[in-house]
């Protein structure tokens, strides 16, 4: 009687489970398109693949990133030269395993040449490895860890992105708190486990000190946290004019939350990752944080693609949707000026890449497959982000 | 004074800890079985009540007890379909079906028409007020996570020692077949022992969700080993043994963070389970052949 109760539940189980990694593999395929070769004389395809976090903690920026990957290439009628382009799209779930898994998938099964993604860094840089590994050309539109297109001093050639990196980043905030806002102390609380965080941490560190301000506390925490409390007692004791918080907007909302609870007044700063429209605007409230571009920049670039983007997703687009339209053009370009689906030919395309007139600003590369470019800094102000100022490297 | 302060956060995060800490020791007493799937009640819990007070209109004190009923009979589910046909089976049946159950709920939740993966914030039912008294702050938020905790465990210690399910249970604890041949229902009490650990998990679970507003479908996991550890080191079995070993865990990772560092808390939290399982198997409060419910 047990055993036999016990076969039934394993077969549901079992049913189940088969049933769920069917349904999650159907989620990540895209329909099959219409571009299986009509006739065998047919056009020439190449195969792109898309990954972001479509779900999970971070999921407004795989969102933003996917509308603007799929408008960039409709804008392009879906070709390269004389390519027709098919694509793919996966999710990461902002999982690093997860990330290597459906990339793999990409390139093993789906044999795609190219991949646009992913967000963030940590999922970022365990990819770049595979797909330089597999001789397939990665751009993403926001990791900006440098490890991202180096390891150990090592050029990963297939890698390129569009968006500048953490050391620019953190100098930039460091910069701003010390020249525009005339602060003298800071305290900084980062994710000890995700590269993003650890490296705008470091460097707006190294950077703030650098400049004569000084950092009071420089606290770790781990990713699953949700009590601060420990901490920001601490620092609410010591009183710094700024708390720089670069981790994504969840996150930051929540440490917000609690330090304002703390009594904490000092000002938040942070990075690109404060962009999404789940910000707890409220708590964040005269924050500054540092991104790739703004909205309200008045370059007619930038006028042309909000527009374009409003028209389609009836929603301004944030920087996330921005550099991913940037760097889907810009492999879109590479593609058609190395006019081949030989992935070698395409990088060195991408890589000879110069003032490409993108709408986050013209992207010229440089050795290490990182544009040049400026940054903007943006503060919360009444439940919108607006622009500050430009601060160029 | 900042001590006293960090005293009083190590305080709010051990009492919610104490909440699903009871549960885990309660089922290893009465089945000798660690149900792995515990942390995840917690989180089912925590989306109930943010449904309850968010979405359905609730008053607070109503989402909480929608969200202690509904945990109740999903952790009496979970016994009777993943625990009770492996009850004569070895031992590692069990833990090993406790694992799939959890890792199970983690994921059925992550569905988009379940719960979905995303984070969500919770918007607090009621205003925060915050008293100071000299340099202290205080929260209602506090003040509330001790005085419904401190309830509960009276509530809990009246129902084990002075009622006849209580007696039930204590028999079920110390022998199956006896507790049986005594004309005890011995699958009913397993069954009210899960659905009273899965209510306090839920209530953790919403207080939890209050103090700290942003819930997902993966935020039982570490709650869950820290509560667990807690049981462990209080000694499995023994529910005074659960509360105090809370208790301390919450001081020991306020204070790591607070005067040690941020980055050592968890290192420490666990190397506790590690030092305890080493030096006292049994946790603090553990004798061997005590009587354990």
């Amino acid at each position: 009687m047990h055993l036999k109760r016990g076969w039934v539940i394993f077969l549901l189980v079992t049913i189940l489970a088969v049933a769920l990694v069917a349904a999650g593999c159907g989620g990540q395929q895209q329909p099959k398109q219409e571009a299986k070769p009509a006739a065998p004389s047919g056009e020439k395809v190449i195969k792109v693949g898309f990954i972001g976090p479509l779900t999970g903690d971070v999921k407004t920026f795989g969102e933003s990133t996917k509308n603007a990957f799929l408008l960039a290439l409709e804008q392009a009628g879906a070709k390269a030269g004389d390519y027709k382009i098919e694509y793919v799209i996966a999710d990461d779930r902002n999982d690093a395993t997860e990330a290597v898994n459906v990339a793999t998938k990409l390139i093993t099964q789906d044999k795609v040449k190219a991949i646009v993604g992913s967000v963030t860094s940590k999922t970022t840089i365990p990819i770049s490895k595979v797909a330089n590994d597999n001789k397939v050309v990665l751009i993403t539109s926001t990791a900006t860890n440098p490890k991202v297109t180096v390891d150990e001093g090592k050029r990963k050639e297939y890698v390129f992105r569009a968006c500048f990196i953490d050391p620019f980043q953190g100098t930039v905030a460091a910069k701003f708190a010390l020249d525009n806002l005339k602060k003298k102390t800071a305290a900084v609380l980062y994710d000890q486990g995700n590269d993003y965080t650890i490296g705008l941490a470091n460097y707006f560190k190294d950077a703030f000190e650098k400049g004569g301000g000084k950092v009071l506390a420089f606290e770790a925490y781990a990713q699953g946290d949700t009590d601060f409390s420990a901490v920001l007692t601490k620092i609410a004791k010591l009183n710094p004019d700024i708390l720089y918080l670069p981790d994504y907007y969840q996150k930051v909302s929540l440490i917000g939350k609690q330090a304002r609870e703390k009594g904490i007044k000092a000002i938040f700063l942070g990075g690109d990752g404060w962009d999404s429209k789940d910000l707890d605007f409220a708590t964040m409230e005269g924050g500054y944080h540092t991104n790739h571009y703004s909205a309200s920049d008045p370059r007619p670039e930038v006028k042309k693609w909000v527009e374009q983007y409003k028209q389609k997703y009836n929603e301004t687009p944030d920087a996330l949707a921005t550099l991913c339209y940037d760097a889907t053009n810009l492999l879109l370009n590479a593609i058609k000026t190395a006019n081949s689906d030989d992935t070698a030919k395409i990088k060195d395309a991408l890589q000879a890449t110069a003032g490409f007139p993108a709408v986050s600003g013209k992207i010229t590369y440089d050795k290490d497959g990182n544009p040049v470019k400026a940054a903007a800094i943006l503060q919360v102000k009444g439940g919108k982000f607006e622009y500050v100022a430009t601060v160029a490297p | 004074m900042e001590f006293l302060a960090q005293v009083i956060n190590g305080l709010q995060l051990g009492l919610v800890y104490a909440l699903i800490a009871l549960g885990y020791t309660m089922v290893y007493g009465i089945v000798k079985l660690i149900n792995f799937a515990h942390g995840d009640v917690f989180m089912v819990g925590a989306f109930i009540g943010y449904f309850g007070f968010t979405y359905w209109g609730f008053p607070f004190p109503l989402a909480v007890l929608t969200s202690m009923v509904v945990c109740s009979l999903l952790g009496v589910t979970i016994e009777r379909v993943a625990y009770k046909p492996l009850r004569y089976a070895p031992k590692i049946a069990a833990l090993i079906s406790a694992f799939g159950m959890s890792l199970f709920l983690e994921y059925f939740c992550s569905l988009k028409f379940v719960f979905g993966p995303n984070f969500r914030v919770v918007k607090r039912p009621f205003e925060e007020v915050y008293w100071h008294l000299g340099g202290l702050t205080i929260s209602n938020i506090q003040v509330t996570i001790f005085i419904v905790v401190v309830v509960m465990l009276i509530i809990l210690q009246y129902l084990i020692y002075r009622t006849k399910t209580g007696m039930a249970m204590r028999a079920v604890s110390v022998d199956h077949n006896t507790a049986r041949l005594m004309g005890v229902n011995v699958d009913n009490t397993i069954s009210i022992t899960f659905a009273i650990g899965s209510a306090f998990a839920a209530l953790g679970g919403v207080l939890y969700s209050v103090a700290y507003p942003q819930i997902y479908p993966f935020m039982g996991i570490m709650p869950g080993l820290k509560a667990f550890t807690a049981a462990v080191l209080g000694g499995i079995g023994i529910i005074p043994g659960a509360v105090l070993g809370a208790l301390i865990m919450g001081q020991v990772e306020t204070m790591t963070s607070a005067y040690l560092s941020s980055q050592l808390r968890d290192a420490i939290a666990f190397g506790i389970l590690i030092l305890v399982l080493l030096i006292r198997p049994t946790g603090i409060l553990g004798r061997t052949e005590t009587e354990k419910v």
